[in-house]
């Protein structure tokens, strides 16, 4: 594969997303002030068109035959493409909840929109690398990205707090990472993942403690943008002072995006040094499944609840992953989980957005009281997300836990199944009781007035239709999920791609 | 010559003296400047690789740590100037950030 | 020899700086003596053969990224820290575990049981095999870094401009 613009062709979705973020810079300059709205219509027209492509590229069965591109930094296979669906529609749900927000709140229209696509452009990029240090860049252009989102709101000094613990904590844990990658390089002479896997097997670098080293910093690195315990510390706060739309785009975009780029480092370069990552994985899936459950309990700011209850998704998601010795199921259960998080937990955070007021108003747990009785759809959204987050039949969260046991059993791993039925029981108190609360209480003296946007409640609509399909006929979905799991440990296909 | 390994020690050191500025201290423009450092010891240890494998993909790497090191400034030193403006203080000690 | 001395001197300077840094109470004093460290390491490439990184070095960090910190240091006028340092326990732990990865990297270093052996360049590096690797096989990261910097701008800009 000589030719550029061929190799472009493949990257089609990502151009799409990078044209449109320019695009939408050039609009909010463009456009006279009060048609600043049809900027999320852009944002969102361009994460379609960006979609449709990735549908191309599938028509085009691409998914089953991994394309290596520009000398290897790159490669365009199933995986790349089933997360890069994943990321797209973060961002759409994430654009929809964002265009009443951004016009109420008074925040900079062309530069969110903007930086919400580099966002998804920069998820879209840590998906195809395929080789550490284009994946170090991309990853550092979703962390910008996400930083200034979450300080987005001038107005407000958490919201600057927030992107300055975000930032800080950010920088620092992308040292370890890419101080990773030297040492990795320093061991093996190489940062392209095949090679790297292909070099251990070689040269039999099973004990190099150098090589180790370098891959428990990678680890690390990746460990913090998961939010994975003990290196969650930044999450509660930072996804309190956010701007609400935001938290809910980065709370499943920016965790797909770390998963998808550390199981593939994982499972591609280090699959023959599992014994050493999987224990180490297995552990860190307990803590944080265990703590964030449990500090989940307390909270009264449902912002904050979400936030102990992104962190213990992150513990399932890591079970799957731990899950290595099951191969395909292991990484596929992982895929399907993160396409079922993102429409749960956006959709939960859209009906918050509902239920909000201005200046971040309305969102503890109170103000949910009696909500059925006014509004009953509304509630019964809720109810929808609350009961496919607890992981109760018969919805997509029911489903996406089972594949992670299903994974977690083939791998052995009895114990982190064990632990991970009980924490999901421990988080069915903190998530019905939202349910009890909405239902079963009479509401407070003052009723909580809703935002009607039409975007939001679309948005609530197409995350609930996704969370019941994904539930009720999931087999498309996991088909695909299989399939894109496969093209990662499959493993040892011809490299094309080299001009 | 210098073994390339003592060049990787030193660049642990530098390293190991950034993580240590990040967690002690408490000015965040200091707690930036040690993540700085941090990088410049990844740098370090990349030279030293790219004159062991007589390589010019090393040194390549050191220019795009490089640039992602402009890039954090930037937007760092942006974000901790906007916490300045509505707080007066660049302390990061009610931020909790060693809380685990 | 000549090569050792240099080395020697030049891990004093930087680790004595880098120490001066994380432990001066004044930020303006920290951020003069992290120049002196991104100098000794730029020295260091220069000893290492990248000359064009040693140029590339003193440019952004000392002449671009540092001026840009002292500049914030200036415009936020900080006064001296009465507390700079982490207190208690909290210290007790930064230093234990800054130790701990110390001698953790340090094993794991001087363990290793041997880099990979490649073919020396003869006459090493040059600017031209660095454009070349540059512009071949690195060219999309390359563009990526383009995107980046552009990002960083564009964040940047919506962050610090005073509002209108």
């Amino acid at each position: 594969m000589s030719n550029s613009a061929a190799q472009l062709a493949y990257l089609a979705p990502e151009l799409v997303v990078a044209v449109g973020a320019v695009a939408v810079l050039a609009l909010d300059i463009l456009l006279p002030e009060r048609s600043r709205r049809l900027l999320a219509r852009a944002t969102a027209a361009a994460l379609l068109a960006s979609l449709a492509a990735v549908w191309w590229l599938y028509a085009g069965e691409v998914a089953g035959r991994p394309e290596r591109l520009f000398t290897g930094t790159l490669v365009r296979d199933g995986y790349s493409l089933f997360l890069d669906a994943v990321f797209l529609l973060a961002g759409i749900l994430g654009a929809l909840v964002s265009a009443r927000y951004v016009d109420r709140e008074g925040l900079q229209s062309g530069e969110y929109y903007a930086l919400m696509l580099f966002a998804v452009l920069g998820m879209m990029l840590m998906a195809v690398s395929a080789e550490l240090v284009t994946l170090f860049i991309s990853y550092e252009i979703l962390s910008l990205s996400v930083y200034v989102l979450s300080g987005i709101a001038r107005g407000r000094a958490e919201s600057a707090e927030a992107a300055m613990k975000y930032f800080l904590l950010g920088a620092f844990s992308s040292g370890f990472l890419i101080y990773g990658i030297a040492l990795i390089y320093g061991a093996t002479g190489t940062t392209a993942l095949e090679a790297i896997g292909a070099a251990v097997m070689s040269r039999g670098l099973f004990g190099n403690s150098l090589l180790l080293i370098g891959m428990a910093l990678v680890t690390v690195g990746f460990a913090f943008k998961v939010a994975a315990v003990p290196f969650h510390g930044w999450v509660p706060d930072v996804y309190q002072g956010a701007p609400l739309p935001v938290t809910a785009f980065m709370s499943a975009g920016v965790k797909a995006a770390a998963f998808g780029a550390l199981a593939r480092v994982l499972f591609t370069a280090f699959g023959s040094l599992s014994a050493v990552w999987q224990p180490a994985l297995w552990l860190l899936a307990l803590l944080t499944m265990v703590l964030g459950n449990t500090a989940a309990i307390a909270q009264t700011n449902i912002k904050r609840m979400l936030a102990y209850s992104s962190i213990a998704h992150a513990g399932y998601m890591l079970a799957g992953v731990a899950a290595y010795t099951a191969g395909d199921v292991a990484l596929g259960s992982v895929l399907y989980y993160a396409l079922v998080y993102t429409a749960m937990n956006i959709g939960a955070f859209a009906v918050v957005l509902v239920v909000g007021r201005e200046g971040e108003g309305n969102q503890e747990l109170s103000d949910y009281r009696g909500l059925a009785v006014r509004h009953p759809w509304v509630a019964a959204g809720m109810a929808l997300f609350m009961v496919s987050l607890s992981g109760l039949p018969p919805t997509a969260g029911f489903l996406g836990k089972f594949y992670i046991l299903n994974a977690a059993l083939r791998a052995n791993l009895i114990g982190l199944a064990v632990a991970l039925v009980l924490a999901s029981l421990i988080s069915w108190y903190y998530y019905l009781r939202v349910v009890w609360l909405m239902y079963f209480i009479k509401p407070g003296e003052a009723p909580p007035t809703l935002s009607g946007a039409p975007s939001l409640r679309l948005a609530v609509g197409m995350a609930a239709v996704l969370v019941l399909i994904l539930g009720l006929w999931p087999s498309a979905a996991l088909n695909l999920a299989q399939v894109a799991a496969l093209t990662v440990t499959a493993g040892g296909l011809p490299v094309i791609g080299r001009p | 010559m210098v073994p390339t390994i003592a060049y990787v020690i030193v660049s642990a050191v530098l390293f190991t003296i950034g993580v240590a500025g990040v967690l002690l201290r408490r000015n965040a423009l200091i707690v930036f400047m040690s993540i700085e450092l941090m990088l410049n010891a990844v740098n370090l240890s990349l030279a030293g690789f790219a004159r062991q494998f007589g390589s010019a993909t090393g040194q390549v790497f050191i220019l795009f740590v490089l640039a992602v090191a402009a890039a954090e400034v930037a937007v760092g030193l942006a974000i901790i100037l906007a916490v300045f403006r509505h707080r007066d203080t660049v302390d990061v000690d009610n931020m909790n950030l060693m809380k685990w | 020899m000549t090569e050792w001395i240099l080395f020697i001197v030049l891990t004093a300077v930087a680790v004595g700086s880098a120490l001066m840094m994380v432990l001066n109470r004044n930020p303006v004093h920290a951020a003069l003596w992290l120049v002196l460290t991104f100098l000794a390491v730029a020295v260091f490439f220069l000893v290492l053969g990248a000359q064009f990184l040693f140029a590339a070095q003193i440019i952004i960090y000392t002449g671009a990224i540092m001026v840009l910190f002292l500049f914030v240091v200036m415009l936020l006028n900080l006064e001296r820290e009465r507390e700079p340092i982490v207190t208690g326990g909290q210290r007790a732990a930064a230093v234990a575990l800054a130790f701990a990865l110390l001698a953790v990297l340090v094993i794991a270093i001087a363990a290793r049981t041997s880099f990979p052996t490649m073919a020396m360049v003869p006459g090493g590096i040059t600017l031209t095999d660095l454009g070349v690797a540059l512009f071949d096989e690195w060219l999309l990261p390359f563009e990526l870094a383009s995107i980046l910097l552009l990002v960083a701008m564009i964040g940047a800009i919506a962050l610090a401009r005073r509002r209108t």
